[in-house]
């Protein structure tokens, strides 16, 4: 099982939307999918129509009490089921402050699912936090989406910075620019540059689209309910990229 | 693949224009999806003596738009394990061959060395419908089936739905089904889909069983009952012919091979309550016939048992012993043929319809005297002194064959129990036969490894004669036969006690019992 996150401090740089859509992707591929929506917002719960709820809330789960297993939920398409977000999960980090080896216990709810799926989609909320240490600690592949700003750049040279700074497994870091909009200069400057001069910037970028903009009034992944759309290519050679760096096998046939 | 909450019948008038399925009358669910259909064509596998049904599974093998699959479910239809892509498979079929996965795994105990044959086919046209919350969230598929039963004739059975939950919506789904449940047109599925196939092409789950279970009783002609039971005996070896002679898999040969003996045992022990000239036309015969399927036995005995005696080498290899393992197969192959031959032959037809012909004409007029019970008293008693009185006179020097005459009157003494279980209470039975039973492994340990013994220097002195065996695999061969003696001399060693515990005052009071209850 691998564990892929779309993470960045900021919000609103398309985090859920490639979290929605490369989940997707991969379960029509056949691989076994669970995204959890870790962002209290609940985002993507909403996007596949499910309620934000979670019985006994991000407390119950954190500590145990309640199986992770026992709170998932299948959505509308096959191989891929979501964990849903619950608003108690805005405190997460005080839960997983209580726990022993606090900054590993996502690592260990996620360590029964191995044998249920082949890939675990992790959307997370903007911050830097225990939470964001968790989740980068139970990572194959962080995801990075960028704005091309400078700023931006500064960002994900603080966050590489921190995660070298790690003790044992370490995630791989992929950035890509998102809602890039071809008509600013500076936009399309970074956007060729960077991926040229560093290997953990995909070449792969999403632009600013309407039809991404849209998913939240259809309540489906893009790459579902518009497959021949330029968003849907976009989403479609990212999880591509993505799928090398993580080194996933070839999906086996779905009973 | 998702497991059914809830199945309902459909009533013919209830079927909605276009989509196949009623529509729910609650404001709390709905009912879309484009109702595409899917043609299966479904074929129900089990063993001849239903041993999946036994164990309360089920095991579908479905085929459509290019695809195959296995299916293992449970009593109540929850999936026990299924393989979605068995490849080509070929009915019957052993479970060594299928591939190997869960499903195999699951299958493998409790199938055996039997085959899985078809039992029940059908061709089903399934409509897949979404049924969605107030969010318009898919909380359970709908499935539609229209299934039509293959064999013997085309029968259509009326259409069914499933409701099958997603996950983490069951409680939701519940409320659907039970919102159905009150719709006009849905109606309670009291049976499944096999067993709507099974009835239809005429079939009962367990119709076939090796024992003789017959019902006597004390007072019944002692004539009549001994038909009964040489009838039920010929109808499970008739039930065997077949699949012997296809050689589906090497139980069809045992039970038709015991039904042949214990029909030789019951014509020598019980034959006396028939008309004079009977056993003396028919014993022939049946020898006849046992010693036909003797040398396939044999040697299936010994390819059944030949990776445990591989496992016993240990100055020679698996591969040295492999020459003797293809030597055995390519004997099997040509007694096969002789025996196929020799059941297609018109001497087995003409023994099949003369005697059932006779045993039916006996039974329409078997006269009054003498009754059962007491007939099945007396034979078990002497049958029982027999076994007392041959075992007591075995000691330390008796030669081998004093053995073997013993273990042939311990197996009339067992099939004797057998026939007339049906007149004692079934826990006195199950105590007798189980010490009797111990006696007889013991006793077919000694026998069955010192023949073994004498057919591998047989097979050795041939495998040598025509040049298949290489020197290594005649040691490896000797290997065996030196383990053999060993477990020989062990069960010789054994006998005195086990036979001490059958011949003890309480063991003797055992049989003494039965044999008095069956008056």
């Amino acid at each position: 099982m691998k564990v892929l996150a779309t993470y960045n401090i900021k919000g609103g740089v398309g985090k859920t939307a490639t979290a929605v859509n490369l989940a997707y992707l991969a379960a029509r591929d056949g691989y076994r999918v669970l995204l959890w929506d870790l962002d209290p917002q609940a985002a993507a719960s909403f996007l596949f129509r499910v309620r934000p709820k979670v019985k006994g809330g991000g407390k119950a789960l954190i500590a145990g009490k309640r199986p992770v297993d026992d709170a998932i939920k299948a959505t509308d398409f096959d191989g891929l089921d979501l964990l849903p977000a619950d608003f108690t999960y805005r405190n997460l980090d005080l839960h997983l402050d209580s726990e022993r080896k606090s900054s590993t216990r996502l690592r260990s709810l996620l360590a029964p699912l191995r044998r249920e799926y082949d890939l675990v989609v992790l959307d997370c909320p903007p911050s830097i936090s225990l939470l964001s240490e968790n989740v980068l600690h139970a990572t194959d592949l962080l995801l990075v989406p960028l704005i091309p700003t400078t700023l931006s750049v500064r960002t994900l040279d603080q966050l590489t910075g921190f995660i070298a700074d790690f003790d044992g497994k370490q995630p791989r870091v992929l950035a890509f620019f998102s809602m890039i909009d071809r008509r600013k200069r500076l936009h399309r400057e970074i956007a060729q540059e960077l991926p040229a001069e560093r290997t953990d910037v995909a070449a792969t970028v999403i632009p600013a689209l309407s039809a991404i903009e849209r998913m939240s009034v259809q309540r489906a992944p893009v790459t579902a309910s518009s497959p021949r759309s330029l968003a849907a290519r976009c989403y479609q050679e990212l999880w591509q990229e993505a799928r090398s760096r993580m080194g996933l096998r070839e999906a086996p046939p779905r009973s | 693949m998702l497991n059914a909450l809830r199945e309902f019948v459909l009533s013919d008038d209830a079927r909605a224009p276009g989509d196949g399925i009623p529509p729910v009358d609650d404001p709390r669910f709905g009912i879309v999806g484009s109702g595409k259909s899917l043609t299966l064509r479904r074929t129900w596998l089990d063993t001849f003596d239903w041993r999946l049904f036994r164990a309360g599974l089920t095991l579908e093998f479905q085929t459509g738009r290019g695809t195959t699959g296995l299916v293992l479910t449970g009593r109540d239809g929850e999936l026990a394990a299924a393989d979605p892509a068995p490849g080509r498979v070929r009915w019957p079929c052993l479970v060594d061959d299928l591939p190997v996965g869960p499903l195999r795994e699951h299958l493998a105990p409790v199938a055996g060395v039997r085959a899985l044959l078809p039992v029940a086919r059908a061709a089903s046209v399934l409509i897949e419908r979404r049924a969605v919350n107030e969010d318009e969230k898919t909380i359970a598929v709908l499935t539609v089936d229209r299934m039509t039963v293959s064999t013997p004739e085309p029968v259509t059975v009326p259409a069914r739905v499933a409701v099958s939950p997603l996950r983490g919506y069951h409680a939701q789904a519940a409320k659907l089904a039970d919102a159905l449940a009150t719709e006009p047109g849905y109606g309670p599925a009291v049976h499944s889909a096999f067993e709507l196939a099974l009835a239809a092409a005429g079939r009962r789950p367990g119709d076939y069983s090796s024992k003789i279970d017959v019902q006597l009783t004390a007072a019944m002609p002692a004539t009549l009952a001994v038909v009964t039971i040489l009838s039920r005996l010929f109808d499970t070896a008739r039930a065997n012919v077949d699949g012997t002679v296809r050689d589906i898999d090497t139980e069809f040969l045992h039970d038709l091979r015991i039904a042949v003996r214990r029909t030789r045992s019951v014509l020598k022990l019980a034959g006396s309550v028939l008309p004079d000239s009977m056993v003396g036309r028919y014993r022939p015969e049946f020898k006849w016939l046992g010693d036909l399927t003797t040398p396939t036995r044999d040697l299936d005995v010994y390819l059944l048992g030949y990776p445990a005696m591989a496992r016993t080498l240990v100055a020679g290899t698996a591969a040295e012993l492999r020459p003797f393992h293809d030597y055995l197969a390519r004997q099997r192959i040509a007694s096969q043929r002789q025996l196929a031959r020799g059941l297609r032959s018109a001497r087995f037809s003409s023994l099949a319809s003369r005697w059932r012909a006779e045993l039916d004409q006996i039974g329409r007029s078997p006269g009054r005297r003498p009754a059962t019970g007491r007939f099945a008293a007396r034979r078990i008693g002497a049958a029982h002194e027999r076994v007392l009185r041959d075992g007591g006179a075995i000691d330390a020097a008796s030669p081998a064959t004093a053995l073997h005459e013993l273990r042939k009157r311990c197996k009339e003494l067992r099939y004797l129990l057998e026939v007339f279980a049906s007149l004692h209470s079934p826990a006195e039975q199950w105590r007798a036969v189980n010490e009797l039973k111990a006696l007889q492994d013991c006793l077919g340990e000694f026998q069955d490894t010192e023949v073994q013994q004498a057919e591998l220097r047989a097979f050795a002195a041939r495998m040598m004669a025509d040049r298949s065996a290489p020197a290594e695999t005649l040691l490896a061969m000797g290997e065996i036969a030196a383990a053999l003696a060993v477990r020989q001399h062990a069960a010789r060693g054994e006998f005195a006690g086990r036979f001490a515990e059958f011949s003890s005052p309480r063991g003797r009071a055992r049989i003494t019992a039965l044999a008095e209850a069956s008056a």
